[in-house]
């Protein structure tokens, strides 16, 4: 059974066309990275995995069963940014998951399940190496540590698939490589299925084991709009493959090229 | 030389800056005073500061012949009692309805409208309903209090609440909160220092319809007092009851600020980043 399922998806809005006839399966424990150039509709896709938008045309389905048409624990997420809640310390962040969903009134435990909740999140953030910065509010955080933080708390609520949004897009070089280590030590080892939206083509490629490309496949010079993106390349890959090579020159320039800001 | 936006006083010297404007005011006020004074002792428009501190020091420890009470602190009493009820009963209201209005759009939709117009409405012109409708007890003052500051207040959170980013929401909902558990875990203690914030601005407002409602209709108050001694042009007790009620406003508005830091240790540090 494939855990994301996509069936001739279209998204417009009014006259724009956004994506197009896309067709896709993703199976358990699939690492899916997405690249494309800005505006190409990727984070769109991303944002109907999540139930923010439906799709205007054709299935989006979820372990079967059709999409829910909003967020929900079985789809975990990290933004770029304001992942985590600032009012909180690492440890309230990752505490709030256990929180709200056995307190449901209150949204706050008292006593011994209290105790346990804390037991857990404590080991969630020792696992994103948080341990230190239990009681230290995010904006005493680096980046890099937000993005453990915002991790760890997607990652108790046990989602079916863990969807990132170009997670480590604003982090330096050397932090990303950290994180990059961090995401797919959890990866193996919880057994996890990953949705990564990234614009950095060689971090797609060291972390899927399958890449997918989004792009217009029909240009109208005078109408931009008028044709949507769909998935023009879809490779899997093995890790430490050097699989770039598979793509045509001409992609792999475009896609390098992109932008850091991704608008939409 | 560098351009004067570059250039900071320091220590010393900025706290003399601040105080030099009070100095002069207070300067030109004892030279005025003195200048009528010789020319007609018995002036009342510009009181020494001596006859002034004399005056403060009666109201301030004797007992009025007529109540029995000490009139600057049963004023001061009664004044603060109306405000911080006031002030209090607009800081729920508008923590409640302005983070749900900013959060659900349901809400929004119904009630924005209606609570925009309510606040176009002059407070002080329906003052006389008030008195009508409430007599003119305590009760028409604090619901006038909170009539004057609670629309902007609402709004403001409300504001705040739609100007938590989208990505939040979002991820509270992927960590199984519902409607409920989103505005009691993150939106209500997300704007609860931007409530006190909020409470801080409206302070000058809400000061000024207390006044002006124990001008109108009170037995005691700081606003009371003031409006009653000026029909015997009793410059010496307005002056220092005019200090005194700045001098609280003050107090009130770092006490707010202060409790935000204590409160709210992530405000801060966020803030300055």
């Amino acid at each position: 059974m494939n855990i994301i399922e996509a069936r001739g998806l279209w998204k417009e809005y009014g006259c724009d066309t956004v994506l197009e006839d896309v067709y896709l399966s993703v199976a358990p424990g699939d690492f899916v990275t997405v690249v494309g150039a800005s505006g190409c509709g990727k984070s769109t896709f991303l944002r109907m995995l999540l139930g923010e938008e439906t799709p205007t045309r054709g299935q989006l389905r979820l372990d079967g069963a059709p999409m829910p048409d909003e967020p929900g624990p079985d789809r975990g997420v990290v933004f770029q940014r304001y992942s985590v809640f600032p009012h909180l310390t690492a440890l309230g962040n990752v505490l709030l998951a256990e929180e709200l969903a056995r307190a449901p009134l209150i949204a706050r435990l008292l006593g011994r399940p209290r105790r346990d909740a804390l037991a857990r999140a404590r080991e969630m953030l020792e696992r994103v190496g948080l341990t230190n910065a239990a009681h230290k509010y995010p904006s005493q955080l680096s980046g890099g540590m937000q993005q453990r933080l915002a991790i760890a708390q997607a990652l108790m609520k046990n989602p079916r698939v863990l969807l990132l949004d170009e997670p480590f897009g604003a982090l330096d070089p050397g932090i990303r490589k950290d994180m990059h280590a961090l995401i797919l030590e959890l990866w193996e080892r919880l057994d996890i299925t990953i949705f990564m939206v990234t614009h950095d083509l060689k971090e797609g490629f060291d972390l899927g084991t399958r890449l997918l490309v989004f792009d217009k496949v029909r240009h109208d010079p005078h109408a931009p709009g008028a044709y949507g993106a769909t998935i023009t390349y879809d490779i899997p890959l093995e890790h430490g493959a050097r699989a770039a090579e598979r793509l045509p020159a001409s992609v792999r320039s475009e896609l390098s090229s992109t932008p850091d800001e991704e608008s939409a | 030389m560098k351009r004067l936006i570059n250039q900071r006083p320091g220590r010393v010297l900025g706290s003399t800056l601040a105080l030099l404007p009070f100095a002069l005011v207070l300067l030109a006020y004892v030279a005025a005073s003195a200048a009528r004074l010789a020319d007609n002792p018995d002036d009342k428009l510009l009181p020494s500061l001596m006859t002034m501190a004399d005056a403060l020091v009666r109201l301030a420890t004797e007992p009025s012949r007529r109540t029995g009470e000490i009139l600057l602190w049963a004023d001061t009493a009664a004044s603060l009692a109306r405000l911080l009820t006031g002030v209090a009963i607009s800081m729920m209201l508008a923590l409640a309805v302005g983070t749900a209005t900013g959060l659900i759009p349901y809400l929004r939709r119904t009630l924005s409208p209606f609570l925009a117009a309510l606040a176009m409405i002059p407070p002080l012109a329906i003052l006389p309903i008030l008195f009508i409708a409430f007599g003119v007890g305590e009760l028409s003052k604090v619901v006038l209090i909170v009539f004057g500051i609670l629309p902007f207040m609402m709004r403001d959170l409300q504001q705040r609440v739609e100007e938590i980013p989208g990505e939040q929401i979002v991820k509270a909902q992927t960590l199984g909160g519902s409607t409920w558990q989103i505005l009691l875990r993150v939106a209500i203690p997300q704007t609860l220092p931007r409530l006190f914030d909020a409470t801080r601005l409206s302070l000058g407002a809400a000061w000024l319809f207390l006044i002006a409602a124990e001008a109108i209709a009170a037995e005691q108050g700081l606003g009371y007092r003031i409006f009653l001694v000026r029909r015997y042009l009793d410059m010496q007790t307005i002056l220092p009851y005019v200090a005194w009620i700045t001098l609280l406003a003050f107090t009130l508005n770092g006490l707010l600020r202060r409790l935000n830091y204590w409160l709210f240790p992530w405000y801060a540090t966020g803030r300055a980043k």
